[in-house]
Order: structure tokens, then C-alpha cells, then sequence
């Protein structure tokens, strides 16, 4: 499990954070309001956010600022959305895009 | 229809942004991310001085500023493409097409991939990622990681994830292949290491050396600052291993290192695991210049700069009317280099809008782009001036033949 670093020694304590619910391949979780998805999911533990479309393995975030593309997720039924640039919002419903196999990571 | 908009909201941006406000402009300025801040907001390290860096706070204090001066903002709007049509500089975004007469391109660098087998598992990221996740969502990447690539950057954000309580188990090379020559090659990357040990001329270029003094250095006899060492920094630098393989069934599980000879060559049989739950990539900052290119930019390979960069003078105007560019996009430096740079092409772009009165203060800028070039914190490249006199006698040349054009059709 991945942690949150709560209380940094030059950054200081994490301030003003709202805990908002979401889901995943339709589990919940819970995660910080506008942090971003990628952060969102790693921070519960995740870090397969699909499953590439012809060989199936297993992908998560690599540049984590929008210009690789490799951590597209489908979005409140929208696909092809980038998890790191994305800001978390209270209800979001997040699947996996582009899967030929879900694999449940027990977390 | 904006005075000015500008792409990229990154120290360059902003710094444009808000100069371009102060003299009157009504200023866009548009970003795919979801915040103000750019490459700026994950930095974090001590200065020489012994104050910090804390680019979390300086994206914020210059964000707050342009706002109180009006500047608009769009942001997780990514520009698709940009093309001039009928005088006026036409910006295509996802969400909606913005016209302007003066478009500033401040879109920063990218990280250059270094394929190591096994480099698509989950688990493995650029070392700006880990940075990012680190210093910015406040979100460990992992427990315990490997960073393939040695150079300033990954040295840099190593101490910073120290510094937040993750393990570094080392830094070492890629092993060598085709695409990975440069980055592979134990007695180059040491080369240019000490060559920016010795270019410590100013005492912020040798901050960046204060980081390598290590184990490996000591082994070496090499000793470019017998003082006091970084003291939050113990990981350490392999340059006589290379990884060969990153392993795990469906995430990163380690990596597997092998002995290399000077030349880059594996020592068969010195193969060994090294357990890891990440592993950062770091091969190095390009710019980012897809949309100078699609405007039509003339460019040129300056490796000094980084790569590829788009034609431009020292006021920071492209050979296309209208077009500024600013920031990493005309090569790889520090963010207070690219804000001054962002400053001279805010005063730029006034000017071509039609203000009147401000060439002292853009001469004045540009002075400043040097002076903040020579006491830089953190060099990219050692020899980052050579590059600069480049581009600018590039410029010259173009500038020329076309006047000598406009005397033959005149
Ligand atoms: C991973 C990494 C770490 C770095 N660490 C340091 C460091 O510790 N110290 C240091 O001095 N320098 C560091 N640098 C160098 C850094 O590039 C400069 O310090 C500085 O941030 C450059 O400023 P900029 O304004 O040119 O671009 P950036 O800060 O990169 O900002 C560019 C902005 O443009 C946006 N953008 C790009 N393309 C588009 C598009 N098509 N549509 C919409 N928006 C777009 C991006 O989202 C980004 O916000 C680092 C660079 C990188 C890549
Ligand atoms: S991780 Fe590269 S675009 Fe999201």
C-alpha cells in the first residue's frame, strides 16, 4: 500500500484536503478532491489504471503531466481521458479503458 | 479576440502573462494541466544560500499575482494546433478555437524515454512522475525505487525523495543499446559530470556537483569539493553497473543490474537482482516544440539547447509575425532563467501590440536573462552559452538574407 505523505519536512503538513468517493472498475474508494485521478488511485494502492488493447498487459501512469497518454481511463463513460491531468471530484466513475481483461488487484 | 494569449503556464508563461498585464494587454493563458505552475511546481532543493527552493510556492505567488491583474485562464485545455489566418494567430483547443495577434509559446520540455526491457510495467515512471507525485500530490510512488539514468535532474529529485521518506536503492545507468547510447555510457556520463564540476564557476552550478560528491567519486580520487557533502543525500551512484532488465509479473517487482565494462559492455555471469516496487526513468529534457512546428517555425538542432529549438531572438519573437516563444521550448534551462525569459517576451509582445515606451525596460530584460543564466541554480548543459550564441547568430543570418531579399525586390 502506497502512502500519502502527510507531513513533509520542508512542504509541511498537507493543507485544506476534502475527501471525496469514487469508484474504480467498480470498487469504491476514497481519495482527495482535485488531487489528480493517477494520485487518487496510487494512493489506494493501484497502479494498473488499463490493460493495453492487443497485448493486454498491464499499464499504469509513466510522464504524469499529459504527454505520454499511457494512463487513459474512461471518465463518468467518457474514454480516452488522462488519469494525470485529471482532477478528482466527488461521484467520478473511473473504469479501465480499452481492457480485454479486468484483473481485480486485491488492495 | 485576446490582446495576447499564451500557451503553457509554466514559469515562463506566467512571468509573460503577468508583464503583458501590466502594460495594459487583456491576457489568455491557456494549459492542458489542471493548475498554474508548469514544471515549476514540483521543484524543491536547497540553495546555496541555505533557503529553499519551494516551486510550490512560487507557482502559486506568481498565479495569485496575474490574477489580481486580470489574467484569464483556461486550464486543463490542451491547443491542438495553432495556424495565422487573416493577420490573426488562431489557437485549436479541445475545448473551443481563441484568436489573438500576439501568441506566446511557452510549452516547457519533455523527458526523453530510455527503453529498458520490461518498461511498460505499471510501477515504472519518468523521474519527473515520482517528482510530481512526490513533491506535488503529496503521494509516494512507491516504497523503494530504482532510477535508471544518472545526470542533474535525477540526482536532484533523489535528494527530494529522500528528503519524503522514500528509499532509494540506487542510481545506475541503462544498460547500452542503439537508443540508449549516450545515456548508457559510464565514461561519457562521467565526463559530463566532471565537466560540470569544472565549470563551477558560479557557486549554484556547483550545487549541482555538490550532489554527485559520493561514494562513486571518492572511489574515483576524485575530489572536487573536499568540504561538506549534501547532507540529506546517501543514495548511491552506480556507474560501474547498468540495469539490463525490469522485472515483475503485472507491476514492478525489481530490477536486474549487471557488472559493465568502461566501454558499456555486460560482464557475463555478474547479473543480480535488486528489489524495487518503482523505477524512474531518466533520460533527460527535450523541448517541447510541436507547436512552433505546426506554426510553420523554422528550426534548428542546437544539442547545447536540447534538441530541436524554433528560431527566435533575444527579444524572443519567431521569424513569424505575432509568434513569441519563451521557457524551454527555445531550450533546457532553470525555471528563473525561463521566467526572465517569460519577462522579455511579455515587454516583446506590448511592443508589437503597440505600446509605446518600453525599450529601456525590454533592454533591461534581456541583460537580466543573462545575469540569471550566469548565476544559475541548476545547468542542464555545462556548456548552455555556446548554445545561446548559436541560435542568436542564426537569427542574425535570417535577418539579413531577408532584408538582402527585400533590397533585390525593393
Ligand atoms: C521533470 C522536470 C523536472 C525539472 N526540475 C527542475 C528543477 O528542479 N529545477 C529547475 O530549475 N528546473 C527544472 N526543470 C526544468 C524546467 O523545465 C524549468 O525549470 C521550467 O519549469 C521551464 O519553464 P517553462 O515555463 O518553459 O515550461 P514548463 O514549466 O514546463 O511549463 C509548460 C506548461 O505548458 C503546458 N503545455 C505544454 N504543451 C501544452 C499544450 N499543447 N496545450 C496546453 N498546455 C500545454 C504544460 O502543461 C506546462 O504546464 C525540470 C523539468 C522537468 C521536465
Ligand atoms: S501519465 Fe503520461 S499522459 Fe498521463
Amino acid at each position: 500500500m502506497t502512502e500519502r505523505i502527510i507531513d513533509h519536512p520542508i512542504l509541511g503538513k498537507m493543507e485544506d484536503v476534502n475527501h471525496v468517493t469514487f469508484s474504480f472498475n467498480n470498487r469504491v474508494y476514497k481519495g482527495l478532491e482535485n488531487e489528480s485521478l493517477a494520485a487518487a488511485l496510487l494512493a489506494n494502492g493501484i497502479r494498473t489504471l488499463r490493460y493495453q488493447e492487443e497485448s493486454g498487459s498491464p499499464r499504469g501512469i509513466y510522464c504524469n503531466i499529459g504527454h505520454c497518454y499511457e494512463c487513459r481511463v474512461t471518465v463518468n463513460g467518457q474514454p480516452g481521458i488522462r488519469a494525470c491531468i485529471t482532477p478528482l471530484k466527488e461521484g467520478m466513475t473511473v473504469e479501465s479503458s480499452g481492457q480485454l481483461k479486468i484483473k481485480e488487484k486485491e488492495v | 479576440m485576446f490582446k495576447a494569449i499564451i500557451i503553457g503556464s509554466g514559469p515562463a508563461g506566467l512571468t509573460a502573462a503577468i508583464t503583458c498585464a501590466e502594460n495594459g494587454l487583456d491576457v489568455l493563458v491557456i494549459d492542458e494541466y489542471m493548475s498554474a505552475g508548469g514544471r515549476l511546481l514540483g521543484q524543491l532543493y536547497e540553495q546555496p544560500d541555505g533557503s529553499w527552493w519551494n516551486g510550490l510556492r512560487e507557482s502559486k505567488n506568481l498565479y495569485t499575482t496575474a490574477i489580481s491583474l486580470g489574467v484569464k485562464f483556461h486550464f486543463n485545455t490542451s491547443v491542438n494546433n495553432i495556424e495565422k489566418r487573416n493577420n490573426r494567430w488562431v489557437v485549436y483547443t479541445e475545448k473551443g478555437t481563441f484568436y489573438t495577434e500576439n501568441l506566446l509559446l511557452a510549452t516547457g520540455a519533455a523527458e526523453s524515454p530510455v527503453p529498458v526491457p520490461g518498461w511498460t510495467l505499471p510501477g515504472v515512471m519518468s523521474v519527473g512522475a515520482a517528482q510530481v507525485m512526490t513533491n506535488v500530490h503529496r503521494v509516494k510512488p512507491g516504497k523503494r525505487g530504482v532510477i535508471i539514468g544518472v545526470n542533474v535532474l535525477s540526482s536532484v529529485i533523489a535528494m527530494e525523495l529522500h528528503l519524503a521518506g522514500v528509499e532509494i536503492a540506487c542510481l545506475t545507468l541503462p544498460k547500452m543499446n542503439s537508443i540508449a547510447n549516450k545515456e548508457g555510457n559510464p565514461s561519457q556520463v562521467l565526463d559530463s559530470l566532471l565537466h560540470v564540476s569544472h565549470m563551477a564557476t558560479s557557486p549554484l552550478i556547483r550545487y549541482g556537483s555538490k550532489l554527485l560528491k559520493n561514494d562513486f567519486i571518492k572511489n574515483l580520487g576524485i575530489h572536487f569539493y573536499p568540504k561538506k557533502g549534501f547532507k540529506m543525500w546517501n543514495t548511491p551512484i552506480q556507474l560501474r553497473k547498468a540495469v539490463i532488465e525490469i522485472y515483475g509479473k503485472d507491476e514492478v517487482e525489481g530490477v536486474v543490474v549487471a557488472a559493465i565494462k568502461a566501454n558499456g559492455e555486460v560482464v557475463p555471469g555478474s547479473e543480480e537482482r535488486i528489489q524495487a516496487d518503482f523505477v524512474c526513468i531518466a533520460g533527460g529534457l527535450y523541448p517541447l516544440v510541436e507547436l512552433a512546428a505546426l506554426a510553420g517555425c523554422p528550426f534548428f538542432l542546437v544539442e547545447e539547447l536540447g534538441g530541436h529549438v524554433p528560431l527566435h531572438s533575444e527579444k524572443m519573437e519567431t521569424p513569424l509575425e505575432g509568434l513569441f516563444v519563451a521557457g524551454n521550448i527555445t531550450g533546457i534551462e532553470g525555471a528563473k532563467v525561463a521566467a526572465a525569459q517569460g519577462r522579455t517576451a511579455g515587454l516583446a509582445m506590448a511592443i508589437h501590440s503597440g505600446i509605446k515606451g518600453l525599450d529601456t525596460e525590454i533592454r533591461h530584460s534581456m541583460d537580466m536573462v543573462k545575469q540569471t543564466r550566469e548565476s544559475a541554480d541548476i545547468q542542464f548543459h555545462p556548456e548552455i552559452e555556446v548554445g545561446r550564441k548559436r541560435i542568436l547568430r542564426e537569427w542574425e543570418i535570417s535577418q539579413t538574407s531577408k532584408q538582402n531579399h527585400e533590397a533585390l525586390m525593393g
